[in-house]
This record gives C-alpha cells, sequence and structure tokens, in this order.
C-alpha cells in the first residue's frame, strides 16, 4: 500500500517518556485501589487465619508477600519513577478508608514499603523493568515491613522468632510480589488490557 | 460492609467544618506521639479525647460505631493476644504489655475512621491541592480512582456468580477457594484497569492533561477553627506525654 | 473577538489569556476536514482506519455507522485529539477548524459509552464543573455555566445530588453537560446510549436534541442504534469495512433486522419453576422482586421484560440457581434432578459443577465469566468440571469452536475478543456442558445489528424442543424474534 504520509510512531525508538500521563496516574491509582481493597481482604483474612498460627505466630508470615504486590506491579505495568511508591500509598489509604485492622498506620507502612520498592527500580535509573528489579524491590519491600512490624507490634518476641519472622517475609514477598508480580504483568498483557502500556505492548 | 465503602458526598457532620488539612494535621501529630511512646497512659488519654470526638463526625450510635470499627477491634485483640501469650513477658507484665500494645492500635487507627466519617473525599482533594500544593494531577486521578470502589465491589458479587454459573466453586477444598479467589480477584483486576484507561481517555478529552493551570470552582478555606483544631491536637499529645512521664509509665519504643 | 452565534443568552466561559497552545481561536461550530486519512494501532498489522475523505460543515450534525471493526471509535477518537503519538501511525490529513484536533482539543466535547468510566466527582455540579476547571475557567464564572449546561440537557435534580445514586441516563446526561458546559464547537458522542435500558436511551438522545437544537456545535454521533438517531441528523456516513466511506442518501434506512428460523414447539413439561419467588436485599426494606411466578418449559423461550427496577436480572439470578429467594421457592423437575445426591435440595445449593450441566447462565458482561487465557480452553473448562474426560471435553470444545464459528480464534485470549465475539463465546461456554434449562441477561445489550442477528440466529438454534430458555431483556426485537411466551414484571414500588 502506498502510505507517504504515514507518521511513524515513536514508541519503540527512544528512552521512555519519564513524565506521567493521565492514563499513568488513574490506572496507578486504579491499581492502588484494587489493591486496597484486596488488602482490607486480606487483613481479614490474616485475623481469621491467626489462631491457626498460634502454637507459632511467624509463621503467619508466609502469607505477607501479597501487601507487596502493588510496589512492584505497578512499575512492572506503568514503568514510571514513582509508581511504586504512588500505587503503594494509594492502597495503603484505601485499605484504612475501608476500615483496616491497622487503621491510619496501614498509610504510614504503605508510603515506606513503597518508598522501599521504589529502591529497586531506581537502583537501575529507572530504566529496565524485568524480573533482577523486580524481586530486589520486593525483597526491600519485604524487609521494610517486617521491620516495622516488629517495632509496631511484636517487639516483646524473642530474638529467633523475630529472625524468622523476617526470613519469612522476605521469601514470601519475594515470591508473591517478585514473581507473583511479574507473572501477573505477563498475564494483564495477555488479556490486552495494557494496551496504553510500553508493558502491554511489547509482547503483542 | 456498605457504610465505610459509600465515598459519595458525606453527610455534613460537626466535624466537617474542620477543613480537611487541619484534620490530617492533627492526626500526623497525634499518629507520630503514638508510633514513639510505648506505655499504657499516652494511647489512654489520646483515646479518650478521640472517643469524645465520635459524636462529631456523626457516629453517636453504638451500632454505626461498631460498623466502621469492628475489624480494627477484631485486629487489636488479635494484638493483645500475641503478645500476652507469645511475648518474652509473664503474668501481670506480659497483660499490661498485651494492653498496651492493643490500645496503641485502636488509638492509631481512629483518627482516620473520624476522618472518613466526616469528609468528603473531594473537598479532601480540593483542600490538599489548594493548602499543601499536592499535585492536582495526581490528586483529581486518585478521586477518580477512588470513585471505581464501590463499582468493584459489585462486580466482586457478580463475577463470583458468575463463576459459579461456570461450573466453579470453592466447595469444602481450601486450594480450590484459593484458586477461585485468585481467579476472580484477577478478572476484577482486568475490569479495574480497563475502566481506569477509559475513565483517562475521558478526563483528557474534558482537558485534564491541557497543561492549564487548573482552577478550583468549590474552593477550599482555612478558618480560625482549624488553627484551634491543631492546636488543640498538639496540647493535647503534650498532656498525654507529661501525664505518662509523671506518672512514671513513659517508655518510648526507640529507646 | 466577536460570537458569531450568541450562545442561549449566556456569556462563553472566558479563557486565561496567554496559556499557549490551548487557548482556543475558534468560537461557534467548528469545521471537520479528513482527506486520505487512516490510523493504525501500534499493537496492529492492519489499519483500523484508512482512505476516509470527509468534510463535515459547522453546524451540521453526522452520524458515522459501520459494521463493528470498521474503526468508527478509531475515528472519532483522532477527531477529539485521544489518539497520542505514540499510540500507533496516522496517514493523510485531519483538520478541526483548519488545525490539527490535537491543537482543537478545547474545543471538542466527547461523550464516551460507559458512564461509570467517565464520571470524577461525587457531586453532579462538581463533575459538570470539572472540564472548566481544567481549562483554568475563573472560579466565579464556573457555576452560571454549570448550570447552563445542566439546563441544556434537562437535569434538574440539582446541583449537590450524589453521582453515584443516578440511573444510567442520568448520569450519561450528566457526562453531556460536562461536555457541554465548556460550550465545545465540535460534540462527539462515541455509542452514547449502548449501555443504557431503551428510557435512558431516550433520554439521553432527548437530551443531545436540546442542546444541539441551535446548531451551536458541529455533531458527530457513532451509535448501535442507527435508527433512532435518523430524526436527529442530517447525514449518515458509513465506514466501510477495508477503508473508504459511503455516504447514504437522504431519506435511507438501515436494512430490516435478519429474523431468525424458528421452530414452534408444544409446549414440553415444566422444566424449572419460580413459585412466588422473591428477593429482598438484607437490610433493604424494599423488595428487588416482588413475589413471581414463572414456568420455564422444554421446547419453549420466555422472555423476562419489564421497566428498571423490576428485578428482572434478580429473577434470572434465582432461576439460576445463583441466589437464594427470600420468599416463596424454585423448583425443579424430576428429569432435571435426575443425577443429584441431593435432589430434594433447590438450585440454588446445588454443586456448582452439577448446576452448570442442568442450568446454563449466559451473564450481561461476557468478561466476568471467563476463566482461561484461551477460547478453546474455555470451552473444555465446562465439561471438565463436569467431569467429564480430557479427550470428551476436547471433542466438545472442537464442536463449538466449528458450530459458532469461533474456530479461527481458539487459541486467542478471550479478553482480547471484541464485544460480539466475547458475546458468542459466553453463550457458547454455556451451552458446552449441554443444560436442560439456559437463562440470558439481556443477551443483546449494546450489539450491532449483525451481532444481533447472528447472536438471535445462535439463540434459535437452541430451541430445540428439549431444551428451555429463559431471556432477561429490554430489547422488543429479540422478544418478537424469539419469544414464545412473555413475563412483564410490574410496575416498581416507588422508592
Amino acid at each position: 500500500m502506498a502510505e507517504p504520509a504515514v507518521r511513524p510512531s515513536d514508541a519503540a525508538q527512544g528512552a521512555p517518556r519519564r513524565s506521567w500521563r493521565t492514563v499513568d496516574i488513574v490506572v496507578t491509582a486504579v491499581l492502588g485501589v484494587a489493591f486496597g481493597v484486596v488488602f482490607w481482604a486480606w487483613g481479614l483474612l490474616w485475623a481469621a487465619t491467626g489462631p491457626a498460627f498460634g502454637a507459632f505466630p511467624p509463621g503467619q508470615a508466609f502469607m505477607y508477600g501479597v501487601w507487596l504486590l502493588p510496589a512492584v506491579l505497578a512499575p512492572l505495568i506503568i514503568r514510571k519513577p514513582g509508581a511504586a511508591l504512588f500505587a503503594e500509598l494509594i492502597a495503603g489509604i484505601v485499605s484504612a478508608l475501608l476500615g483496616s485492622a491497622w487503621g491510619s498506620l496501614v498509610i504510614v507502612y504503605g508510603l515506606l514499603q513503597g518508598l522501599a520498592g521504589e529502591l529497586g527500580f531506581a537502583a537501575f535509573g529507572w530504566r529496565r523493568y524485568s524480573w533482577p528489579q523486580a524481586l530486589l524491590a520486593a525483597a526491600l519491600a519485604g524487609g521494610t515491613a517486617a521491620g516495622l512490624d516488629l517495632v509496631n507490634y511484636y517487639p516483646d518476641w524473642t530474638a529467633g522468632w523475630m529472625t524468622t519472622y523476617t526470613a519469612l517475609i522476605v521469601v514470601s514477598t519475594v515470591v508473591i510480589a517478585g514473581l507473583g508480580g511479574i507473572a501477573l504483568t505477563r498475564a494483564l498483557a495477555a488479556s490486552g488490557v495494557l494496551s496504553s502500556f510500553a508493558s502491554g505492548r511489547a509482547r503483542v | 460492609m456498605s457504610a465505610p465503602l459509600s465515598l459519595g458526598p458525606a453527610r455534613p457532620v460537626p466535624l466537617s467544618a474542620v477543613n480537611p488539612v487541619a484534620q490530617l494535621s492533627a492526626v500526623l501529630v497525634v499518629t507520630c506521639v503514638l508510633l514513639v511512646s510505648g506505655d499504657l497512659v499516652t494511647p489512654g488519654v489520646l483515646l479518650a479525647a478521640e472517643l469524645a470526638l465520635l459524636p462529631a463526625a456523626g457516629l453517636s450510635r453504638p451500632g454505626d460505631v461498631l460498623r466502621r470499627t469492628w475489624p480494627l477491634l477484631l485486629s487489636a485483640l488479635g494484638v493483645a493476644w500475641v503478645n500476652v501469650a507469645f511475648g518474652s513477658l509473664d503474668g501481670a507484665e506480659a497483660w499490661l504489655s498485651g494492653a498496651t500494645w492493643a490500645l496503641r492500635v485502636v488509638a492509631l487507627a481512629l483518627p482516620g475512621i473520624l476522618l472518613v466519617a466526616s469528609t468528603d473525599p473531594v473537598r479532601l482533594a480540593d483542600a490538599l491541592t489548594v493548602h499543601w500544593r499536592v499535585s492536582t494531577r495526581f490528586a483529581y486521578g486518585s478521586l477518580a480512582a477512588l470513585r471505581l470502589v464501590p463499582l468493584l465491589a459489585a462486580e466482586w458479587e457478580t463475577i463470583r456468580l458468575a463463576r459459579r454459573a461456570r461450573g466453579v466453586e470453592g466447595g469444602r477444598d481450601p486450594v480450590a477457594h484459593v484458586r477461585l479467589l485468585a481467579s476472580t480477584a484477577f478478572a476484577l483486576l482486568v475490569g479495574a484497569i480497563r475502566r481506569g484507561s477509559r475513565l483517562a481517555t475521558a478526563m483528557d478529552a474534558r482537558g485534564f492533561d491541557s497543561g492549564v493551570t487548573r482552577t478550583n470552582a468549590r474552593g477550599s478555606r482555612l478558618q480560625p477553627l482549624d488553627r484551634w483544631f491543631v492546636t488543640g491536637a498538639v496540647a493535647l499529645c503534650a498532656a498525654a506525654v507529661t501525664a505518662s512521664v509523671l506518672s512514671g509509665a513513659w517508655s518510648p519504643v526507640f529507646s | 473577538m466577536e460570537d458569531p452565534v450568541p450562545p442561549r443568552g449566556t456569556r462563553r466561559a472566558p479563557r486565561v489569556p496567554g496559556t499557549g497552545s490551548f487557548q482556543h481561536d475558534g468560537v461557534g461550530p467548528a469545521a471537520v476536514r479528513l482527506a486520505g486519512f487512516g490510523f493504525r494501532h501500534a499493537s496492529r498489522r492492519a489499519w483500523a482506519v484508512q482512505d476516509v475523505d470527509l468534510r463535515i460543515e459547522p453546524g451540521e450534525r453526522v452520524l458515522l455507522t459501520g459494521a463493528s471493526g470498521a474503526g468508527k471509535s478509531t475515528l472519532l477518537r483522532a477527531l477529539g485529539g485521544l489518539l497520542e503519538p505514540e499510540s500507533g501511525d496516522a496517514a493523510g490529513e485531519l483538520t478541526v477548524d483548519g488545525a490539527a484536533p490535537d491543537r482543537r482539543r478545547q474545543r471538542v466535547g466527547v461523550v464516551f459509552q460507559d458512564p461509570d468510566a467517565q464520571l470524577v466527582m461525587t457531586r453532579a455540579g462538581d463533575d459538570v464543573a470539572f472540564g472548566l476547571e481544567n481549562t483554568g475557567t475563573p472560579p466565579e464564572l464556573i457555576w452560571p455555566a454549570v448550570d447552563t449546561a445542566l439546563d441544556a440537557v434537562g437535569f434538574c435534580l440539582g446541583r449537590d445530588h450524589a453521582t453515584a445514586a443516578l440511573s444510567g441516563g442520568q448520569k450519561q446526561r450528566l457526562v453531556l453537560a460536562g461536555a457541554l458546559a465548556p460550550r465545545p464547537g465540535l460534540l462527539l458522542l462515541d455509542e452514547p446510549t449502548a449501555q443504557l435500558d431503551p428510557d435512558g436511551a431516550a433520554l439521553v438522545r432527548a437530551a443531545v436534541a436540546r442542546a444541539v437544537a441551535d446548531r451551536s456545535a458541529t455533531l458527530v454521533v457513532v451509535d448501535h442504534d442507527v435508527e433512532a438517531w435518523l430524526p436527529l441528523v442530517d447525514r449518515v456516513v458509513e465506514l466501510l469495512p477495508h477503508g473508504g466511506t459511503v455516504e447514504h442518501p437522504p431519506g435511507w434506512r438501515p436494512a430490516p433486522l435478519r429474523m431468525p428460523v424458528r421452530w414452534v414447539h408444544e409446549p414440553g413439561e415444566v422444566l424449572l419453576a419460580g413459585e412466588a419467588a422473591g428477593f429482598t436485599h438484607r437490610g433493604s426494606a424494599r423488595p428487588a422482586l416482588a413475589p413471581t411466578d414463572v414456568a420455564l418449559r422444554a421446547g419453549r423461550t420466555l422472555a423476562v421484560t419489564g421497566p428498571n427496577g423490576t428485578g428482572k436480572s434478580t429473577l434470572a439470578l434465582l432461576l439460576a440457581g445463583l441466589r437464594a429467594p427470600t420468599t416463596g421457592r424454585v423448583v425443579a423437575a424430576p428429569t432435571v434432578t435426575a443425577g443429584l445426591r441431593r435432589p430434594d435440595r433447590p438450585p440454588h445449593r446445588w454443586p456448582a459443577a452439577e448446576l452448570a450441566t442442568r442450568i446454563g447462565t449466559v451473564f450481561q458482561q461476557p468478561e466476568h465469566q471467563f476463566l482461561t487465557g484461551r477460547v478453546r480452553d474455555e470451552l473444555a473448562l465446562g465439561s471438565l468440571r463436569s467431569g467429564a474426560g480430557a479427550a470428551q471435553a476436547r471433542a466438545t470444545a472442537e464442536e463449538l469452536l466449528e458450530r459458532l464459528g469461533l474456530a479461527a480464534l481458539a487459541d486467542a485470549n478471550p479478553f482480547t475478543l471484541s464485544g460480539g465475539q466475547q458475546r458468542r463465546l459466553s453463550v457458547a461456554t454455556a451451552l458446552a456442558t449441554a443444560p436442560r434449562v439456559l437463562v440470558l441477561d439481556e443477551p443483546t445489550f449494546g450489539q450491532d445489528r449483525e451481532t444481533w442477528a447472528e447472536l438471535v440466529a445462535l439463540l434459535a438454534e437452541q430451541q430445540d424442543g428439549d431444551r428451555a430458555l429463559c431471556l432477561v431483556t429490554h430489547d422488543a426485537a429479540v422478544v418478537t424474534a424469539l419469544a414464545d411466551d412473555v413475563c412483564t414484571l410490574g410496575v416498581p414500588v416507588p422508592v
């Protein structure tokens, strides 16, 4: 077909645009909101399954990764600096609005976990959004969350429990938030809803 | 669940007269003090003050209070129990420690519940952008996304029923329950992202990304009441810490 | 600059001077020119729109038609300057008032399909003000403009009404007011009534008619319901699937809907019946569905109709065994319950796998029912869940793929299919488990004429004498095409 007047798309070339488009802002916020609801439900599940870990409470940390998922998922999808922080913060705020068990403290958690997740992508200059960044972000966010928990909720635990708890959380976040975040991004891209983002165009 | 989900225009209550940023400032002050404190007296005093504010936030009936706070109370009990039963302390000390942490969790969470009960999210976004210079694009972008929460809740139920119609349900198998939950959540996420992308296009079509400095039709004014509210919160925190120190209970977390 | 067409005695909201490229330099209705225009999405090889030559004069009202996938929505987005440069390749020329549309964004108002994906604020007035705020209108001029826009669309519930508490038609009216408030010269409507019931759609069309009565804006509409818009528009332009356009002459009408061949069956035995079945939501004083008697017979199709709020969808959920009636009961015939471990139990207590082989349900939003990443797996899933072997499930899936014309899409992700394909797939998934009863909620909702005819033909094939169909629908044409019996739910109890 003759098409002299075609203006080519600039999707493929050049460095990714750093500035946030409206769709970046809204979809990151939507991810935050959706995970805010998930956090709220997960909090209830956490409370409900608590007695099952009566003999060894730190064991419950294996469920922890879900709380760090937006900090990994949002940057993988949106690919902008600040996506981890923004998504995790909004998720914290929404779960607090819905009546979270941890009240406004979740917002502080969201902020710090988001910052920690952000570091994983910042370490690579926010240029690459693949599994090393995702796993690093997940591990950092998990470590931060564990520290916060021990100071806030379980200061009376023995050192052994504290270590186990931290290790379990980091493993859980690397698996659920890190690997899970990558798998979820792929599944979402396959469903075609990420067509507005570079992450959704790459594989189609 | 429906009460905390109703993010529509909040019914005006006495506390709504306080500007959202003043409320947020007070919440920040109280939160910081509580995060540092590790005794029973500080959260006790602050909690008493927060409870006194419940009627001003329109939460005077016990049923209303309970509907907003039950997950919080459940969790506070859990925290107390974990610390009493599995902490390194014994006997009365363990009980004291458990009560301290439970009280602290409730005192930390209640300000947020007061804020939600008395504040319309649009007014909050207005106040944040006008007074705290929060980016209008991020504030109203988030607000637009927040509006999807009640829709998500309704959609969750529909998706669950749609799964049953396809012959898929958890039954007695916990693994099947988890898989069902995951697949329902995924379908919900796909719908939410799609709707969010459309919402962004619609917002851009109305000039949201025009680059023009945005005006605000409603405005947001700070009044003397707001200054008094924040001052009151600071004074209260000072009083709580003083009482704690004087009674010899003060034991900061980071020491 | 003088306003050539004084708009209904109100001041046009002035712009802040010196705001760069977004300052608008046109007033009154806009002119649109397209020459050899085309657009290709970044992720696709085929062009979505191609070789479009079109002139639309200021104040004209144009209805844009074309088969699904002809690129109507893409073209409308291009007119609104909403296609990002990185989202694909553009060809040819497209101007609005002589400039590229992305430089004329402030001259354009757009209304899309889904009202919930367009409202931003929690109060009606705030939402209409949103666009004015974005363009830097001074606050003291915003509220008069908001009132004018609300008045123009006939929205009379007041500025403070909660947007969440509005019906779909009212929401869409509000969206239209928001698009009109900045006084656009070009109004673009992208399937504005596709998600509304007939009353809501009529409400929106009336509001549009009222808003453009003075020809102060050029109007371009895309809608599947061509006939309803004909009285309002001056021209009908059809986009051809492989590029180019055809202009229909004045007085043109679309070809009549293709009605399916139908075999009328003698009423068979009652397979499923609602006996004074009603439903009230917990904590609600008003029943969502008043007690209703209804019977589904083998070989017959029952259409459930009635105004919004009478509980049509609720009745479908009760009959489908998805909700428990709060009054009365739902009873299945012994031929249906045969093989159940506890045949005495009502359908809502049957295990899901048993339910799917007895009562199939097709939801309004097909996406809600998709569980896998491939069309083929989607069709095999139901049979696998209800205990068929892998080989048999595969065979069932292949047969359905052929019969429903989905074979070419066997490996596609269900979420990426077009609306019509998704609808066909969701019907196919319900048929995969060979249920005796099939319940469908608004099967033709928002479909274009082609898809409508395909779906109705598909459903007509299911009326094979052995199966009972229940259609919940607003669509009078579907009732004519398929229904043997009609159950009209009563007037809703006023709130």
